[in-house]
């Protein structure tokens, strides 16, 4: 049976887990880097196989593999079961592609890491959770993956864990992510108690079957829970906060994990769901009103970060608010369209600045990059690729995606959808800001890092005045002597897979062209088996209207190009009115570079509270009095009973001698008169 | 004929008398000789009831209590001999070595 090949897809990157993690320490290198890329090559070629499979005529919807009952309890059972339809293919091909490309580009990122094969191994496990989430046919199985991939993020944050900031950043992650989870695992328990399963094939075929569900409290709370998990899995509001942190890891991981593949495992997850949020406008209205929020909130601190990979970050919870909100109106293919080609072009970007932080030796303040265009070209060229896909520039992959949703919210009949719209495109705007804003500092102008080369020889000067708490920290020591020699292109290794995102950063968006352009936007299409029950009542709710949709094209194209028109001004032609802008409007700028005060207000409202709580109540009290106590008084009552017993055993014959005459005397006296006594009372 | 009930307190009082000096005395062989006092007034009961119910049985079973005193007598002695010999005294009170 060709379809149990499915089964390698995430066995293959776990046996390189373990032939990494178990044996990585004393294989050289060379071995290290082909044993992680096979396993991780076999995959993605197994995902092509499957996709010409099921792109055939009369291909299944689904592609179904079961291994063997989990779990079964008294009618409720679960299965190792993985089940490949047109949204997992898309996943799979997005998590196996862009994870070997980004496989391929750590071998020249990593090279001269310590720590290389582990680096590797831990790559590999979450290429394996990954491909779990995304097959599992059952919640339990999706939370698996779910839980697992957190697992392998923390690793990998932690990466560097001598340093405290990238420790705590990965400490951080995990518990914001735990709790979401939490509301996941809620979620789950509401669905064994009204299902009385967790397989999705079930559950939402039950769901099919109650039409009087529409708007029901239950559905309601479970989709809400849900929405908690994907929020803290997708870094929405309120729980973002984690991933500008997260940046701390090595960059390619900033590119695999917090980028192209598990961040959008929340989005996928709703997606997947879709049947059960349909019947909830309720929950569709707050995943729309959080993406949002979350796209305009994060684009606007992105447009003030210094820190390049924080850009990133913030421009990543940005775009993947567009997702949500895309699935908020009910338009989960176009979430889906954007997290396909926000995973090339975010994955491309974050790479392109990898690559040019592995330029400067390491540094990512903007403010000391500048007329890099010349000195590294193709990651340039590259870079660009990535930056006009993210700010919607036709025909670059971002513009298809973006607009899509922005037409979705304009057109959806969600009664805030036009709110909506406005905001998506305001942000729009935004991302176009801070993207070119990016770019213009990096690639052009003078550049500002000649001065610098000699000063950071001589110590950390880049978090000596760094304003916020958890700012990156460019110095690693250990590599500073064989990469400071100067400013200089990536080696091939890190090229090519640059080269081959910046060509699907190109083209990606073209799998989407709508029909108003002349297209027929294949990617809907090969969803609708999918999200069929949804795109039909869309299609009777929405009239098709192909003038508005060019309008409204043609409305975020002219935003992106005022975006691109301010950093321009700002950064390139008067370099100075950004910061005489940023002078006079104090408040605000200082507002946005401090992210808010987010941080700020859920440490002094939330963590040191929550410390003061375990500190004074729970450690002192609890810990030291009930835990503490209860085991001390066990001691003491052992060691009281042990000295009444040990005055017994003085030595002396006679007292042993004398408790021995008074036992028999008793037992004779209860053989006497124990009867009668027995029968008078 | 000597009623059974006067061996009986006979043998109850020589038991008595036995575990007083073992619970009193604080010389080994005193001790020693007293445990053999209760040996036979045990004894005494045994062939008392065996003379009362006409049966062999209890006189049997005297026989297996002189046999297991002897055997005792014989280990008790050796032991209290080894006893002298390492302690140079025979008083109970002052081998206390087990104690806790």
């Amino acid at each position: 049976m060709p379809s149990s090949l499915i089964w390698f897809i995430p066995l293959l990157p776990f046996a390189g887990f373990l032939i990494n993690g178990m044996l990585g320490r004393k294989l050289p290198r060379a071995l290290v880097s082909a044993v992680a890329l096979l396993f991780t090559a076999l995959p993605a070629g197994i995902v092509a196989w499957l996709w010409m499979i099921m792109r055939a005529d009369g291909a299944p919807d689904a592609i179904r593999v079961v291994s063997y009952p989990w779990i079964e309890i008294s009618g409720f059972a679960v299965n190792f079961a993985f089940t490949v339809d047109h949204l997992t293919l898309i996943m799979l091909a997005v998590v196996t592609g862009v994870g070997f490309l980004i496989h391929i580009y750590s071998v020249g990122y990593m090279a001269e890491e310590e720590g290389y094969w582990r680096f590797f191994a831990y790559l590999n496990l979450f290429m394996f959770f990954m491909s779990v989430l995304v097959l599992a046919d059952s919640f339990l199985l999706l939370f698996v993956g779910w839980e697992g991939v957190g697992l392998a993020s923390y690793l990998l944050i932690g990466f560097y864990f001598k340093k405290a900031s990238a420790a705590n950043a990965g400490k951080k992650a995990f518990v914001v992510n735990r709790i979401g989870d939490f509301g996941f695992l809620l979620a789950m328990f509401l669905l064994v108690l009204h299902f009385g399963s967790l397989n999705f094939t079930q559950i939402f075929a039950s769901i099919g079957q109650h039409p009087e569900w529409q708007g029901a409290r239950f559905i309601t709370g479970i989709a809400l829970l849900l929405v908690v998990g994907a929020a803290g899995k997708s870094a929405q509001i309120p729980l973002y906060v984690w991933l500008p942190d997260a940046m701390e890891g090595p960059t390619p991981v900033s590119a695999l994990i917090h980028a192209a593949t598990m961040v959008t495992a929340g989005v996928y997850m709703v997606a997947r769901c879709h049947t059960l949020f349909d019947r909830s406008p309720t929950a569709l209205m707050v995943v729309a009103c959080i993406g949002a929020a979350t796209a305009i909130f994060a684009a606007s601190i992105g447009m003030v970060q210094h820190d390049i990979k924080r850009v990133l970050a913030y421009s990543t919870i940005s775009q993947l608010g567009y997702m949500f909100l895309a699935c908020g109106v009910g338009a989960y293919a176009a979430g889906i369209f954007h997290l396909l080609t926000h995973a090339f072009f975010k994955a491309l970007l974050f790479l392109a600045a990898g690559s040019v932080i592995h330029a400067l030796s390491g540094e990512q303040d903007m403010r000391k990059m500048g007329g890099l265009r010349t000195r590294t070209p193709i990651t340039f060229w590259t870079m660009s690729a990535g930056v006009f896909a993210i700010a919607g520039i036709p025909p670059f992959a971002g513009f298809f995606s973006k607009d899509e949703i922005l037409y979705q919210a304009f057109a959806s009949p969600n009664p805030i959808g036009k709110l909506l719209w406005l905001i998506g495109l305001v942000a729009a705007g935004m991302t176009s800001f801070y993207m070119f804003r990016l770019w213009f500092k990096t690639f052009f102008g003078q550049p500002r890092f000649e001065q610098l080369a000699s000063m950071d020889q001589h110590g950390a000067v880049v978090h000596a005045r760094s304003t916020t708490t958890l700012t990156m920290e460019a110095e690693r020591d250990d590599d500073q002597a064989a990469h400071s020699h100067g400013v200089h292109e990536s080696p091939w290794i890190m090229l090519v897979p640059l080269v081959a995102l910046a060509v699907l950063s190109v083209i990606g968006g073209w799998v989407g062209v709508p029909a108003a352009m002349g297209g027929h936007n294949e990617i809907e299409h090969f969803l609708d088996p999918v999200f069929a029950a949804n795109s039909a009542t869309q299609a009777g709710t929405t009239a098709v209207n192909h003038g508005m949709e060019l309008g409204l094209a043609a409305v975020s194209v002219l935003v992106a190009l005022t975006g691109f028109y301010f950093a321009y001004i700002f950064y390139y032609k008067r370099p100075g009115t950004a910061a005489a802008l940023a002078e006079r409007a104090k408040p605000a700028y200082s507002l946005l570079e401090h992210k808010y005060w987010v941080d700020e207000f859920y440490t002094n409202f939330l963590v040191i509270p929550l410390l003061m709580m375990t500190r004074g109540f729970l450690e002192t009290i609890f810990e030291r009095g009930v835990v503490n106590g209860s085991g001390r008084a066990a001691g003491m009552a052992t060691r009281g009973f042990a000295w009444a017993a040990r005055r017994q055993m003085s030595g002396n014959i006679r007292s042993y001698a004398g408790w021995l005459a008074i036992g028999a005397a008793a037992v004779l006296a209860v053989m006497i008169f124990g009867r009668s006594l027995w029968a008078y009372l | 004929m000597v009623p059974t009930a006067y061996y009986l307190v006979l043998a109850a009082m020589l038991f008595s008398i036995g575990i007083g000096a073992f619970l009193i005395k604080r010389n080994v062989i005193t001790i020693f000789i007293s445990i053999e006092l209760m040996l036979n007034a045990v004894n005494l009961t045994f062939v008392a009831f065996a003379h009362m119910w006409h049966q062999v049985n209890g006189q049997i079973f005297v026989f297996f209590v002189m046999v297991v005193a002897a055997a005792e007598a014989a280990v008790g002695l050796a032991i209290i001999i080894s006893i002298f010999r390492t302690r140079r005294t025979l008083n109970v009170d002052e081998i206390d070595l087990m104690k806790s």
